[in-house]
């Protein structure tokens, strides 16, 4: 059985692909980051990592978007490669 | 009316100046920290007014920016007639998120016209567009804007007059669940019987995410919140309630559309673009900071330094004017020193900031034109986020440590207002240039003398370091107890490089230059005006000043008639009502070791700190022709004593003297710059209040701690 990992934002690493697993809550925080494209299921790819380890920039849905690792505690996410 | 609708970073705003060209009106929306900027339009069929609406990603308005925004998109906004068409700006680079803000537009039952923009970045990433099939499924006329040239412009503007004249609502989009909508006629029936008129999309958008606003509404309307709850109860038994629900159908419809229209010519080797490799060295941990600190070092020394000599230039001039000004009214001594002292003197003072300003715009809206300002602000981030600021604060708290005019004003790089908010409070306690004099005035006079350069530089590095130091735990305080309202997650979008549009940056100079002299300076003339009058009436009679020069000759055996007349003028802002007010003030201010002379020349500063010098000259009988490197006014304030003769400066009250002004809100210019940008008295007051206080106190600290220390 193929195993995938849950983790958080946090354990991203420049360079890493991942898809949103879970999203709990309904704060406007939430909602927002969902708003902007960050829905269940959604790909996305690390781009860059800021020099003091946040915000980071992913690429989803054809675009980029720079979000604060510590502002995502809501979602869940599993690591593709 | 036409609205300009459109995400952030959309190209909203330049293509609004494309429309409009300098046919604009800048203001404020009522009541908030917002800015309006309104123009005309010219059409084939005449010309209608046009708006540029803040930018948005959805419509669930959360920020007091996104709420304006929404409040004119649905016509609420007072003042504003409800648009009669949207120009929803559409970023062909970034299709999907985009055009999630399209769906929701489109249940407005407005007619709406897609400006397409970024068309051109498409062929870079290999892609292309099929604009008919785009505008078919959309259900509204798309028309391509490439490189904003005018050929895309006419069309839009052929389009836009078209739409007009046909009136034609675009088609909703989403295939809705049937329940929801019945539960929408129901609760607009509902509304209707008691008279409110809303529209479909709004009681869609209460039933799904009621906002705090239509929960008060409804606790006014007991049998309407009752409908109401019936009805969500109704829909919570249906997923498509849910908030993250509706989110993920219109990202399905939107990811449908941009699949259809959007075609990938050639799926060869993808190389790294030019904007990837620059950001490898721009955001890079080393060589990205050490840029960063080199280009703000720049922008620093242009408004510290090189508005320098145009500020002098403009003093010489002003200067001038004085004294060709001056000779004609010297009959009137009165009107003579209005008119030189407080009018001249006035609107120099205002002018003497445009330099400044002028400088500062010119920097951020190059930096913003090349996308380089959002890189300064992702790699600031967590240095100013952890005490409730974001990475975008650095600008404006950078650019106050030469003057917090331009370093408030620059706080609008901030499209949150609440962090917005925030960053202007704290901008003035760093330590502006005007500090500068007195800093080192009284280092000269009371600190190199007794310990030596070394605590001379020490005490001028952390006077520049208190400011900040204090506004970390003030931010920390007013974020959690002053500044209420949802918070949005800090959200920022990196712009591919490119050249600034020189046209831009000549406009956003122009606009914040004229905004500045048109509302600010008026109130900070005025205010000249009112402090000149309180330092000159009432005036000494003849015998008083008489009596003054006799008494002064018999004390001190010396008849130089330029000595008597600093010694009159002294007493003459003594007897004036400042000087009364300030020997009133005295006891108040003993605990921090300051005399009524003291206590006058602060009171005389708080037009504007810079003049304190002077005044401190007037005061201590020198005229007001000094400056900090003065040894006369330096030997003056070491001289000094209190009437028991003991000396009124210690070092420790030249310290909390410069405490005080270090923290003191004395800078008429920057509460105007405050009322002007956050539209209102409010905040200025409040910000008046709390240094001032913090001012008092911190002097009092000072000198209390130097008395138990000995």
């Amino acid at each position: 059985m193929a195993t995938t990992t849950r983790t958080s934002f946090e354990s991203l690493r420049k360079g890493t692909t991942a898809r949103v697993s879970s999203i709990t809550g309904n704060s406007s925080e939430t909602v927002r980051l969902q708003e902007m494209g960050l829905t269940e299921g959604t790909v996305f790819r690390v781009i860059k990592v800021a020099p003091f380890g946040d915000p980071i920039e992913i690429e989803l849905r054809g675009y980029r978007l720079c979000l604060r690792k510590k502002e995502t505690s809501n979602f869940e996410v599993e690591i593709l490669d | 009316m036409v609205a300009i609708v459109g995400n952030p970073n959309a190209g909203k705003t330049t293509l609004f100046n494309s429309l409009t060209g300098s046919h604009q009106k800048v203001g404020n929306y009522p009541g908030v920290t917002v800015e309006k900027v309104a123009g005309t339009l010219r059409l084939p069929s005449g010309v209608v007014e046009c708006i540029d609406v803040p930018g948005l990603y959805s419509v669930s308005a959360v920020s007091e920016d996104e709420r304006v925004a929404l409040e004119v998109i649905q016509g609420h906004c007072p003042g504003l007639r409800m648009p009669d068409l949207f120009v929803c700006v559409v970023d062909a680079t970034n299709l999907e998120r985009n055009l999630y803000l399209f769906s929701q537009l489109a249940e407005t039952q407005t007619p709406m016209v897609v400006a397409l923009t970024m068309v051109d970045r498409l062929t870079g990433k290999n892609r292309q567009i099929d604009i008919a099939k785009l505008s078919n499924l959309l259900g509204v006329e798309v028309v391509p804007i490439v490189g904003h040239k005018e050929r895309g412009l006419s069309l839009l503007r052929e389009a836009v007059a078209r739409n007009l004249e046909k009136r034609k609502p675009p088609v909703a989009l989403l295939a809705r669940d049937d329940v929801l909508e019945a539960q929408v006629s129901f609760l607009r029936e509902r509304l209707a019987r008691i008279g409110a008129d809303f529209g479909r999309a709004e009681v869609r958008e209460a039933l799904v995410a009621p906002t705090d606003e239509f929960r008060s509404f409804l606790e006014e309307f007991p049998e309407v919140r009752e409908a109401f709850e019936s009805a969500q109860g109704v829909i919570a038994g249906f997923p498509t309630g849910a908030p993250s629900q509706e989110v993920a159908t219109r990202y399905q419809w939107a990811t449908m559309v941009e699949r259809a229209s959007v075609r990938e010519l050639s799926s060869g080797r993808k190389s790294r673009s030019l904007t990837d490799r620059i950001d490898g060295f721009l955001t890079h941990r080393v060589f990205g900071l050490i840029v960063f600190v080199g280009l703000m070092y720049l922008v620093f020394q242009s408004i510290y330094t090189f508005a320098q000599p145009l500020m002098d230039g403009m003093d010489t001039g002003f200067k001038w004017l004085q004294g060709a000004v001056g000779p004609h009214l010297a009959g009137i001594p009165a009107l003579q020193s209005l008119v030189v002292d407080g009018l001249i003197a006035g609107v120099g003072g205002v002018m003497s900031f445009l330099p400044q300003i002028l400088i500062l715009f010119f920097f951020i809206s190059v930096l913003e034109g090349t996308g380089y300002l959002a890189r300064a602000a992702f790699l600031m981030d967590r240095l100013l986020g952890w005490c409730g600021l974001n990475g975008r604060a650095f600008i404006p708290l950078l650019s106050s440590f030469a003057c917090a005019v331009p370093g408030i004003m620059s706080a609008r790089v901030m499209p949150d207002s609440k962090s917005r908010l925030a960053t202007i409070l704290v901008s003035p306690l760093m330590s502006c240039s005007a500090r500068l004099p007195v800093y080192l005035l009284l280092i000269g006079a009371f600190i190199q003398p007794r310990y030596g350069a070394f605590w001379a530089g020490f005490s001028l590095f952390a006077m520049h370091l208190l400011g900040l130091l204090v506004a970390i735990p003030i931010v920390w305080f007013f974020n959690r107890r002053v500044l209420r309202g949802s918070r949005l997650p800090f959200m920022l979008e990196l712009p591919p490089y490119q050249w600034p549009r020189w046209r831009d940056v000549w406009l956003a100079m122009y606009f914040r230059g004229k905004v500045f002299v048109n509302t600010a300076g008026t109130i900070i003339v005025a205010m000249s005006i009112v402090i000149w009058g309180l330092s000159y009436f009432p005036r000494l009679s003849p015998q008083q000043r008489q009596q003054a020069a006799a008494e002064y000759v018999q004390a001190h055996r010396d008849a130089n008639p330029s000595v008597i007349q600093k010694h009159v003028a002294e007493q003459q802002l003594a007897s004036s009502v400042l000087g009364r007010f300030g020997k009133a003030i005295e006891p108040a201010f003993r605990p921090a070791g300051f005399d009524w002379r003291i206590t006058t020349s602060i009171l005389a500063a708080f037009p504007a700190r810079e003049t304190v010098v002077p005044s401190l000259g007037i005061i201590f009988s020198l005229g007001g022709d000094v400056d900090q490197g003065n040894g006369n006014l330096r030997s003056a304030l070491n001289d000094a004593a209190w009437p028991d003769g003991s000396p009124l400066f210690t070092p420790w009250t030249a310290v909390g003297m410069m405490v005080f002004f270090a923290l003191c809100m004395q800078c008429m210019a920057t509460l105007a710059t405050v009322k002007r940008e956050t539209n209102g008295w409010k905040w200025p007051i409040f910000m008046f209040t709390y240094m001032t206080a913090l001012a008092y106190l911190a002097a009092i600290l000072v000198h209390q701690l130097g008395l138990w220390l000995g």
